[in-house]
């Protein structure tokens, strides 16, 4: 698994700092396969496409 | 009181004439212990000349990334090592954000997409989608586009655009250290078409590029002296893998003091608080800022990132007794 904001395995190294960041940003990595998304952020939420593991939204 | 906010309250609370550069630097350089004194000042201006109403906007980003110019703060470069994908949107989607906008009350909603200039594709779907909007909501729709040619200011104002952002985003002396792929003169000359067509003219920046406040001072004389109709704040939120990714943000103090400069430079425009307010300000230095000059909002969502839900904010003006500007009021 990867982390979605920065991309590196989630696993190793401090996400800590992501984790904050994620509160107001949407996701740019797929956790799955760390490709970069598709991401359309709307006034009240966001859509973010990975081409393997399909959209996920908030 | 100090000697500046004496000759802010008759020149700009008064006389209701903006501060000159040299007064904006000296705002600008006040002393904490007077922060409380000059956001009450700021607030006084905002009151007399602007009502206390707030004009609340939504945002929405046409086409994301991949852009060609280098502005060293933005992720939606093509020519940083940004995250940020290349990403269109489609009408029926642009609509559905119209409404959602509506819903929260907001009177404005602005297209935007990450461009040099707009080319006959993006023409075709502003087109489009402002035909899309009018038909299907009651809100008034602006547009960011980047550069224009004088058929498209033209072409735009024939859409029923109302208003244009193109943001200056700091002064003409810094620009060419935030910017290499364009210059704020041709910035300015958009500006200036856009004025002449009648529509409205939205140009504000970013603060914390790296700008001294010297030239924190130069860039709100210089939007004075353009004039707008809107002047949208900005704080930097500094985005991964851009030349800017690693600046700190700005600290709270110095953004609030830059809003009551803004506010005593141009004390009837609509002065409105647009990204990166979340991180340098919070929830408390929202609302000081609200007191302290500040009389529109962007809610919801930004372009990129996110924003404090719109609940929040509306609550917020409501438990400020701050009315939200109508739509026929923008009138």
């Amino acid at each position: 698994m990867f982390c979605d904001r920065c991309g590196l395995p989630a696993a190793e190294g401090d996400h800590t700092a992501c984790a904050a960041a994620r509160e107001l940003e949407p996701p740019r990595f797929c956790p799955h396969c760390r490709r970069r998304m598709k991401v359309q952020v709307v006034p009240t939420g966001w859509t973010a496409a990975c081409v393997e593991h399909g959209t996920t939204q908030g | 009181m100090p000697d500046i906010l004496d000759r802010a309250r008759t020149r700009v609370l008064d006389a209701g004439a903006g501060l000159t550069e040299s007064e904006i630097l000296e705002v600008l350089q006040s002393p904490d212990h007077d922060l409380p004194a000059l956001l009450q000042l700021a607030h006084d201006v905002r009151m007399k000349w602007c009502g206390p109403e707030v004009e609340v906007e939504g945002i929405i980003s046409l086409k994301t990334g991949g852009c060609p110019e280098d502005c060293h703060f933005c992720s939606q470069s093509g020519l940083f090592s940004s995250p940020v994908r290349a990403v269109w949107l489609d009408i029926p989607s642009l609509v559905e954000a119209a409404k959602q906008t509506a819903a929260t009350g907001a009177t404005e909603f602005c297209i935007v997409a990450a461009v040099r200039g707009p080319d006959k594709r993006l023409m075709d779907q502003m087109r489009a989608g402002v035909k899309a909007i009018k038909e299907a909501v009651d809100i008034q729709v602006a547009a960011s586009l980047g550069m224009l040619s004088q058929e498209q200011v033209d072409e735009l104002a024939e859409m029923g655009v109302h208003r244009y952002n193109h943001n200056l985003e700091t002064c003409r002396s810094y620009f060419p250290n935030v910017v290499t792929t364009h210059s704020w003169e041709e910035r300015w000359s958009t500006l200036k078409m856009v004025r002449e067509s009648g529509m409205e003219v939205c140009c504000g920046g970013i603060l914390g590029l790296g700008e001294t406040v010297e030239q924190r001072a130069e860039f709100a004389a210089q939007l004075a002296e353009l004039d707008p109709h809107e002047v949208p704040l900005n704080f930097l939120n500094p985005r991964p893998g851009t030349p800017l990714g690693d600046r700190p943000v700005v600290e709270g103090k110095d953004a609030l003091r830059a809003i009551a400069a803004f506010r005593l430079a141009m004390p009837r425009t609509i002065l409105r608080y647009a990204g990166g307010r979340e991180i340098t300000l919070g929830d408390l230095g929202t609302r000081d800022g609200l007191l302290g000059g500040i009389n529109a909002v962007i809610v919801g969502n930004y372009l990129t990132t996110l924003g404090r839900p719109a609940t929040a904010d509306l609550e917020l003006l409501q438990d400020l007794k701050m009315p939200v500007k109508s739509l026929s009021a923008t009138f």
